[in-house]
């Protein structure tokens, strides 16, 4: 009972909330006013229930914490996922299923999959600075344009191929990373993100303006797509290639970062989200801990907007503003801070969903910000959490054993 | 050998927060093979002063001389913490500064950082050097999960562990990075009379067995009397008395400095 | 000289309502340590609810400046509203999770409210009726300093001492200073700090909320997206006069008018947001306590 009455007076509150922005509408240029009094309705209904579900979710929240202090319980999922051999097969059949599917769908799920596949190594990027690191970045999307630019911009001047600006656009903006990250990685995390930010809008800024250069916010047009050995290909053709590119991308990707979380550098990266001030109590060197975090990030971005470039083949600064960021942020953050599944997942989810529910694609940023929130709140740690690695090493067996 | 080796001098250290002196020109030396402590009641500037000789903090005045034996003596005023860790130094917490979300075994192998040098791109390759590093690594590690006995938990997750085996975990980790000397904070705080019997035998194993020194702030006096010598008691930032055990018992100043702190001690 | 001195006064508009933008930021920040990234979001809220109310009423033939008093008053309302939902819903259940995760939650907010108005209202610009008339005593002046600017830095000036009094001599400001020294000693001596931060949230959103009407029926025209870039434009005055400080919130907000105005002025007006970031990055860098902050040292 005292439930119900409680969400009657958030319902109220959110009406009140809600009223000169939901239900009126004025156009001032016409002197009309437009009164949607169902909106209101809706908000009524809508936020009766939502705080019942939203009173229920905080219990178990609650009620989850209380259990952890007692004894730590695993889900299933992550049990199963704790076990190399089922994660080695699931791979083999993911990857199977990835090279299979474009001989099974047309052209057009095609270029949706391959815009897909760009955020997960966009997300497993970031993922580095932000999932392992703790090092938010606001403005990772620069390092995307700097790959994209760098290819458009060398191909239309000195005709120079896909494949040579491949690794040189990773490289590029790594180095970007490092000459920005110099200065302002000794800032504290939140001083970091704003920073950051801003370093975002400015590159914005600066590719709008410097026509000379940039060719402004024309952009630049008629990018060669990647070459296979000077054969002509038709846009299916060169769809599936792109398709295929895209697929090594992120099996280099994975590989790569998973290596990486998994040496001494990754675990290093780790230790400083946890704890910086125990981190270096530890002896390791936070900045060229923390550069080498964000460098690395700037790599697969700057990689990865080559070849969004390539695929696209017009280029303009509309499309690396500060949504794509918090795009890519929110494929991080609900996927899984730090771990790889969770950000490939993270990854298909935000982008084919919106894609695929067109009604729903509208609210897709009203969605993702309200996501952002309620993770944070609920379940911190994302869709998958972080896995632990278990070592192993050789005495060890036989020590326990005898002992 | 009439004169045992220092290996750690300070001389005079001064440290303000703005108007307020928290440490005030102490002076303190840690011979080889010692166990030193440092006791005080709280807000002395125990921990104040740990965080000075570790590079936390930058000392306002005063000197602090690290001399390892058969190296050349090191200032390490104004150093980062982790170069004063890279020289032999190294630390625990009084307030538990785990890495929460990482094994136990992981916590100890990141100890072995800086004692280790594989880079980014022969991780990449994982190349056979890197391999065998690793192997080193997490086997250094695992013997010095056994040494705190924690060996059992090496794959739990730390923040999981109950409270007095967090603290060994940190006394683990700080081994973990070769240091022949030891700056335990408060390591008996929170613990129960049996752990922190173990705790004793524990540290004067390192002691004894790894032949490294250390320096612990402690406020469990019993701890302190029983392994510790020499003592020095530090009252309102400034160093009030040092000595042996019996000393430091019979010292006025510090029956003062205590009086209606040891009772619930 | 005409036009140095229409740079500056200028800057001076422009710098003040920064201010005002910035004290909400500052004085969150200073209680809780969060960077409140959805604070430009309520602050395009409150100039919204101002251009619905003013456009009713121009709409229904009412004009004036009390129109505009009763934007306001409806804008300090509802933002106000919002300011404190916001903290209680995407705040307050993180009170001592890591940083991280508060920011982050901050972030998605600043998406969400962004979107939520541009789904509930508009994607395009609307435009804000001019409700301040031309004062016949601004006449001789009038090409350099118009009466729009006129009523801002009034304004303004009127907020800033109402808000020093309400800090410096009533229970309720004592209350908001002493949670901003030591929380836990503060609920100590028996302040309701949930009250508190809820009130920083209140004050800071209605401050908000009186910048996003003077800018709207300055600049003329609002749109959902306005909040983001005078959000971050108000947090880099914030960092620059010391983030925690109320005077430092000022000092920064008039610093950064200025930078933009006379670089736009004697540079080039297209790189105005680039000197803005550059000055953050450059504060940040040599001076990250701001320029009345005051540093503070991390326990360990």
């Amino acid at each position: 009972m005292q439930g119900f009455k409680q969400s009657i007076l958030v319902s109220i509150w959110f009406v009140f909330l809600t009223f000169p922005l939901m239900a009126v509408r004025v156009n001032t240029a016409d002197r009309i006013v437009e009164w949607r009094w169902m909106n209101m309705l809706w908000v009524a209904v809508a936020s009766f229930v939502l705080s019942y579900a939203w009173r229920y979710m905080l219990a178990r929240k609650q009620a989850r914490n209380k259990s952890e202090e007692s004894g730590q319980q695993q889900g299933r999922v992550q049990v199963l996922l704790e076990d190399m051999g089922f994660r080695y097969r699931a791979m083999g059949v993911l990857l199977v299923l990835a090279l299979i599917f474009p001989l099974v769908f047309d052209t057009y799920q095609n270029t949706i999959m391959i815009s897909a596949l760009i955020y997960v190594v966009l997300g497993l990027g970031l993922n580095i600075s932000v999932g392992l690191a703790g090092l938010l970045d606001l403005g990772y999307v620069a390092f995307f344009g700097v790959g994209a630019y760098s290819y458009a911009l060398l191909n239309h001047h000195f005709d120079l191929g896909f494949w040579a600006i491949l690794p040189v656009g990773g490289i590029l903006s790594c180095l970007f990373g490092v000459v920005l990250g110099f200065p302002i990685l000794r800032l504290r995390g939140d001083y970091l993100a704003i920073v950051t930010l801003g370093f975002g809008m400015i590159f914005k800024v600066v590719l709008e303006n410097w026509s000379d250069f940039t060719f402004g916010p024309s952009g630049i047009a008629n990018i060669d797509k990647p070459g296979l050995f000077g054969i002509d290909m038709n846009i299916d053709g060169s769809t599936l290639y792109i398709y295929y590119i895209m697929i090594a991308l992120v099996v280099f990707t994975i590989l790569i970062t998973n290596r990486l979380r998994n040496s001494r550098i990754g675990r290093a990266w780790i230790a400083l989200r946890e704890d910086e001030i125990a981190c270096v109590a530890m002896g390791i060197d936070m900045a060229r801990t923390k550069l080498s975090a964000y460098a690395l990030g700037a790599f697969w971005a700057g990689m990865v907007g080559v070849l969004f470039a390539a695929k696209t083949t017009f280029i303009n600064p509309a499309s690396f503003t500060f949504m794509e960021s918090a795009i890519i942020l929110s494929i991080v953050v609900l996927g899984g801070m730090g771990s790889i599944l969770g950000v490939i997942l993270g990854a298909f989810i935000l982008i084919l969903l919106p894609e695929y529910m067109r009604a729903f694609s509208e609210y897709r940023m009203l969605a993702f910000g309200a996501a952002m929130v309620l993770m944070m709140i609920f379940r911190p740690q994302g869709i998958i959490s972080n896995i632990r690695t278990k070592y192993e090493y050789k005495g060890l067996r036989e020590e326990t054993d005898n002992g | 050998m009439a004169e045992k080796h220092k290996l750690l001098e300070v001389k005079g250290l001064t440290m303000d927060f703005g108007g307020l002196r928290a440490v005030d020109s102490v002076s303190l030396d840690v011979c080889e093979g010692e166990i030193a402590a440092l006791i005080g009641p709280n807000g002395a500037g125990k921990t104040t002063f740990f965080n000075c000789v570790t590079g936390i903090y930058t000392p306002t005045k005063g000197d602090i001389l690290l001399h390892p034996k058969g190296l050349d003596t090191r200032r390490l005023n104004g150093l980062k913490p982790n170069r004063v860790t890279e020289m032999g130094l190294a630390r625990t917490f009084q307030n538990i500064r785990l890495f929460a979300d990482m094994t136990v075994l992981e916590n100890v192998m990141i100890g072995r950082h800086c004692r280790t040098k594989s880079g980014i791109f022969r991780s990449i390759l994982r190349s056979k050097g890197v391999r065998q590093e690793e192997q080193e690594i997490v086997e250094v590690s695992y013997q010095l999960l056994k040494k705190v006995g924690l060996a059992d938990f090496a794959n739990e997750f730390a923040k999981n562990l109950p409270y007095g085996a967090q603290r060994r975990l940190e006394i683990a980790r700080a081994m973990a990075t070769d240091p022949f000397l030891l700056l335990l904070d408060e390591p008996a705080a929170g613990m129960n009379p049996q752990e922190t019997a173990e705790l004793d035998q524990l540290i004067c194993k390192i002691s004894e067995q790894d032949r490294i020194a250390i320096l612990l702030i402690e406020h469990d006096m019993k701890l302190v009397m029983n392994i510790s010598n020499p003592i020095y008691v530090m009252e309102y930032g400034k160093k009030i008395a040092e000595g042996s055990p019996q000393q430091i018992k019979d010292n006025p100043k510090v029956i003062e400095a205590y009086l209606g702190e040891e009772t619930d001690a | 000289m005409d036009y140095f001195l229409e740079l500056f006064l200028g800057g001076l508009t422009r710098g003040s309502i920064y201010a005002l933008i910035a004290l909400g930021y500052t004085m969150v920040y200073g209680i809780i340590q969060l960077i409140n990234f959805a604070h430009g979001e309520i602050y395009m809220i409150g100039a919204f609810v101002a251009l619905i109310v003013a456009g009713i009423c121009t709409i229904y033939g009412f004009a004036g400046i009390s129109v505009l008093v009763l934007a306001a008053i409806a804008a300090i309302i509802y933002a106000s509203a919002y300011g404190y939902t916001l903290e209680k819903i995407a705040y307050r259940p993180l009170r001592g999770a890591p940083r991280l995760s508060q920011l982050i939650s901050a972030i998605g907010m600043s998406i969400f409210l962004q979107n939520y108005v541009l789904l509930a209202q508009t994607p395009d610009f609307l435009p804000f009726p001019s409700l301040i008339p031309e004062f016949a005593f601004m006449e001789p002046v009038a090409h350099i300093v118009g009466s729009s600017e006129l009523v801002i830095l009034m304004t303004t000036v009127i907020t800033m001492i109402l808000l020093t009094l309400l800090i410096k001599k009533t229970k309720i400001g004592k209350a908001m200073r002493a949670t901003q020294q030591d929380m836990s000693m503060a609920r100590l001596v028996g302040i309701n700090v949930d009250r508190i931060i809820s009130l920083t949230f209140v004050i800071g959103s209605a401050l908000a909320a009186i910048g996003g009407v003077l800018v709207a029926s300055y600049i003329g025209q609002v749109n959902f997206y306005i909040g983001f870039l005078a959000g971050v434009k108000a947090f880099t005055a914030a960092v620059l006069g010391g983030i925690g400080s109320v005077p430092g919130a000022v000092l920064g907000g008039l610093v950064l008018g200025w930078t933009e105005s006379f670089a736009a002025g004697y540079v080039s007006s297209d790189y105005e947001d680039v000197f803005a970031f550059g000055l953050l990055v450059l504060i940040l860098i040599l001076r990250p306590a701001g320029l009345l902050g005051k540093a503070r040292k991390q326990k360990v």
